[in-house]
C-alpha cells in the first residue's frame, strides 16, 4: 500500500470512527446517567438520514446555504423529539428493570421504522453533497479526497472538543459526570434530577440525528441504516466501557480503524473483525477500555 | 367471587397434569379439525413456543437476558440445508443431533465470552454476537446471501417421511412436549435450583460455595440446544432458510412472545407463543386492516409498547399482579 492511499484510508478510518462517536456518545450517556438502555438510538441516525433527504428539496432554493438551513431545522426537530420521548416514554422506564426497558425501545423502534416506511416508503436514496463542500483535494499529488468528508471529520472534532468542555468545565456536565457516577445522590443533593435527564436525552438524540444528517451524503439513505448502526455502537460502547465518553471516543476511533482496514486487508472476512476485536477486549478487560468512574 | 372451595380437593400438581395433558390432546386432535393452513400455522406457533422455551430457560430461571437467541435457531437452521446432501434425503437421526451441535457449540463459545459481563453489557454483547452470525449468512457465499437456500430432500426418520405436512405437526408436537417436560424436570432439579438461586443472588450462591459462571455457561449452551432445535423444526417445516432467521427481529419476537406469556412460568413461554403468533395473524390480516396490513410492525410495536406499560408481568403473572 502506498503512502498517499494509505493516508486516504487513515482519513476514511477517523471520519467512520468520528461519525460512530457521536452515536456512541449519546447512547453510553444516556445509560450511563439515566441507566436506561435505548435500543431506539439507532433509530435517531436513521430518522436523521432521513430527514436530510426529506428536506434537501425544500431548502434547495436557498442557493449554498440549504445544508446549513437542513442542518438547523433537524436539529431543532430532533430536540423536540428527543423531550417529547423523554417526556413520553421514557420518563416510566428509569424505574423498570433492563429487560422491559430494552422490550419497551424495541417496540419504539418498530414503530419508527414503519412510521418512517408509511411516510416516505421502503426505498435507498441518494442525497446530494451540497454544493460548497463537493470539491475534493489531493493528498500526496495522487488521490483526491472528498471536501465534505473531512468537513464532517471536522464538524465532529468540535463537537467531541465542545462535549469534553461542557462535561469537564461547566456546572451541568459536573451534574452529568456526578449522574453517572451515583445517581441516587446527585437527586439527593437537590439538583433536579428530571430536568437533567431530559436536557441529557435531547442531546443525545441531536447527536444522533446530527451524525444521520451528516452521514446521509456519504452514505446512502436506506431502511435498515439505523439498526446497522446500533449494533456497531453497541460494540463502541462495550469496547470503551460503558459511561465513559472519552471511553467511547478511543473505541469508535479503533472500530473505524479495523473496519475501514479490515475491508482493504481482508475483504472476505472484514463483517466479522469487529466482532472478534470486542470478543478480545472482553477476554482482556470485561469492563471495558476505559471504566467510568 | 369464583367460590375458591371448589378447587380444595385438586392438589397444584394434579391441575397443572390436567392443564398440560388437555393442552397436549387439544393439539393432538387439532389436524382432525382444521384445514392445511391450520396445521402450518400451528405447526409454526409450536416451534416458536420451544424457542420460547429455550429462551424462558435463560431469562425466567437464571435471569440472564440474552438479547441474541435467534443465532442459535438460525445456525441449527442453516445446518440442516447446509449438511443435508444434494443427493437424496439425509436420516434424521444423525442430522438432528449435527444441527443441535452447530447451535450449542456457538452458544459455548458467545456465552463464555458473554457471561464475562453482566446486566446491560450482557444484553449488548449477545446481542452483538448474534448479529456477527446473521452477517456471515447474509454476506458470505457460505449462506447463500439475502435470497437465503432451499433444503433439495426433507430429512427422514426411518419410515416417516418430514416432507409432509402433518407428519412435522405430530413430531413438532412431541418435540414440544419432550421438551416442556425437560425443563419442567430441569427446573426442579438440584442443577435448577442453581440457576433460580443464581437469578435471585448471584453473590450469596458464590458465597455458599458454588461456582456460578459453570452453571450459567451450561444453561447458556443448554438454552442454545433447544433454540437449535426449534431452527431444526424450521427449516424441516419451511424447507428453505435465509438470513432473516439469525436477524434480532427474530431475537425481539421471541423476547416479546417471554415477556407477553410471564416470565419465571413456562407454561407462560408456550402460552406466549401463541398470543403472540394471534397477535401478529391479527394485525397482518388483509380482512381487517386493508392495505395497511402491511405495515403489521406498526401494530405489534405499539402493543409491544402498551404490554411494557400496563402487563409488566405478563399473561400467566396477571393473577398475580391483580392480588
Amino acid at each position: 500500500m502506498d503512502p498517499a492511499t494509505f493516508l486516504v484510508q487513515c482519513l476514511n478510518a477517523l471520519q467512520y470512527g468520528l461519525l460512530l462517536f457521536l452515536v456512541a456518545a449519546g447512547l453510553t450517556l444516556i445509560f450511563g446517567v439515566m441507566g436506561v438502555i435505548n435500543l431506539a438510538h439507532g433509530s435517531f441516525y436513521m430518522i436523521g438520514a432521513y430527514m436530510a433527504y426529506a428536506l434537501a428539496p425544500a431548502f434547495a432554493g436557498f442557493a449554498g446555504w440549504g445544508f446549513a438551513a437542513t442542518l438547523v431545522v433537524g436539529l431543532l426537530a430532533a430536540v423536540i423529539l428527543g423531550l417529547a420521548l423523554e417526556w413520553a416514554f421514557f420518563s416510566f422506564l428509569y424505574e423498570r428493570d433492563h429487560l422491559q426497558q430494552v422490550l419497551m425501545t424495541y417496540g419504539l423502534i418498530l414503530v419508527f421504522e414503519e412510521a418512517r416506511s408509511i411516510a416516505l416508503g421502503d426505498d435507498v436514496h441518494g442525497v446530494a453533497v451540497p454544493a460548497a463542500l463537493s470539491g475534493s483535494v489531493t493528498v500526496g499529488g495522487l488521490m483526491a479526497y472528498s471536501v465534505y468528508r473531512l468537513f464532517i471529520s471536522g464538524v465532529c472534532i468540535l463537537l467531541a472538543a465542545a462535549m469534553y468542555a461542557v462535561i469537564s468545565r461547566t456546572r451541568i456536565g459536573m451534574m452529568i459526570r456526578a449522574g453517572a457516577s451515583n445517581r441516587e445522590m446527585v437527586s439527593s443533593l437537590g439538583i433536579d434530577v428530571k430536568r437533567l435527564f431530559r436536557v441529557m436525552f435531547a442531546a443525545g438524540v441531536a447527536l444522533a440525528v446530527l451524525a444521520g444528517m451528516l452521514a446521509a451524503p456519504v452514505s446512502s439513505v436506506y431502511p435498515g441504516m439505523g439498526n446497522q448502526i446500533l449494533i456497531i455502537c453497541f460494540v463502541v460502547v462495550v469496547i470503551g466501557g460503558i459511561g465513559s465518553v472519552r471511553g467511547a471516543l478511543a473505541a469508535a476511533l479503533l472500530v473505524g480503524a479495523v473496519d475501514t482496514f479490515g475491508k482493504v486487508f481482508f475483504p472476505h472476512a472484514a463483517g466479522v473483525l469487529v466482532y472478534v476485536l470486542m470478543a478480545l477486549v472482553l477476554l482482556w478487560k470485561p469492563e471495558g477500555l476505559f471504566k467510568a468512574t | 367471587m369464583v367460590p375458591r372451595t371448589i378447587f380444595v380437593f385438586a392438589s397444584p400438581k394434579l391441575v397443572r397434569g390436567t392443564i398440560f395433558l388437555a393442552a397436549a390432546l387439544a393439539l393432538a386432535f387439532f389436524p382432525l379439525v382444521s384445514g392445511k393452513f391450520g396445521v402450518d400455522y400451528v405447526t409454526k406457533t409450536m416451534v416458536f413456543a420451544i424457542f420460547a422455551l429455550s429462551l424462558e430457560l435463560l431469562v425466567g430461571q437464571v435471569g440472564l437476558v440474552c438479547f441474541g437467541q435467534a443465532a442459535f435457531f438460525g445456525i441449527a437452521a442453516y445446518a440442516v440445508v447446509v449438511l443435508s446432501p444434494a443427493a437424496g434425503p439425509a436420516s434424521v437421526w444423525w442430522l438432528l443431533p449435527a444441527a443441535l451441535g452447530c447451535a450449542a457449540l456457538y452458544a459455548l463459545v458467545v456465552g463464555a465470552l458473554s457471561l464475562r459481563t453482566r446486566g446491560v453489557y450482557f444484553i449488548m454483547v449477545t446481542l452483538a454476537f448474534s448479529q456477527m452470525a446473521y452477517y456471515v449468512a447474509h454476506d458470505t457465499p457460505l449462506g447463500g446471501g439475502t435470497d437465503g437456500i432451499y433444503l433439495n430432500f426433507a430429512p427422514t426418520a426411518g419410515p416417516i417421511d418430514l416432507g409432509k405436512a402433518l407428519p412435522v405437526y405430530y413430531v413438532t408436537l412431541a418435540a414440544l412436549a419432550a421438551v416442556f417436560v425437560f425443563l419442567a424436570v430441569l427446573v426442579r432439579s438440584r442443577f435448577g435450583r442453581a440457576l433460580a438461586g443464581i437469578r435471585v443472588n448471584e453473590q450469596r450462591m458464590r458465597a455458599a460455595g458454588f461456582s456460578t459462571y459453570p452453571y450459567k455457561l451450561a444453561a447458556f449452551t443448554l438454552a442454545g440446544a433447544i433454540a437449535g432445535m426449534a431452527g431444526f423444526l424450521f427449516a424441516v417445516k419451511d424447507g428453505f432458510v435465509n438470513p432473516e432467521l439469525l436477524a434480532w427481529h427474530m431475537s425481539g419476537t421471541v423476547l416479546m412472545m417471554v415477556i407477553l406469556g410471564g416470565i419465571g412460568h413456562l407454561h407462560g413461554a408456550v402460552i406466549g407463543a401463541f398470543a403472540f403468533s394471534l397477535l401478529q395473524e391479527l394485525f397482518m390480516s388483509q380482512a381487517l386492516f386493508g392495505d395497511f396490513s402491511k405495515h403489521w410492525h406498526l401494530g405489534v410495536g405499539l402493543t409491544i409498547i402498551l404490554c411494557v406499560a400496563l402487563l409488566p408481568r405478563g399473561i400467566a403473572g396477571w393473577r398475580r399482579a391483580r392480588r
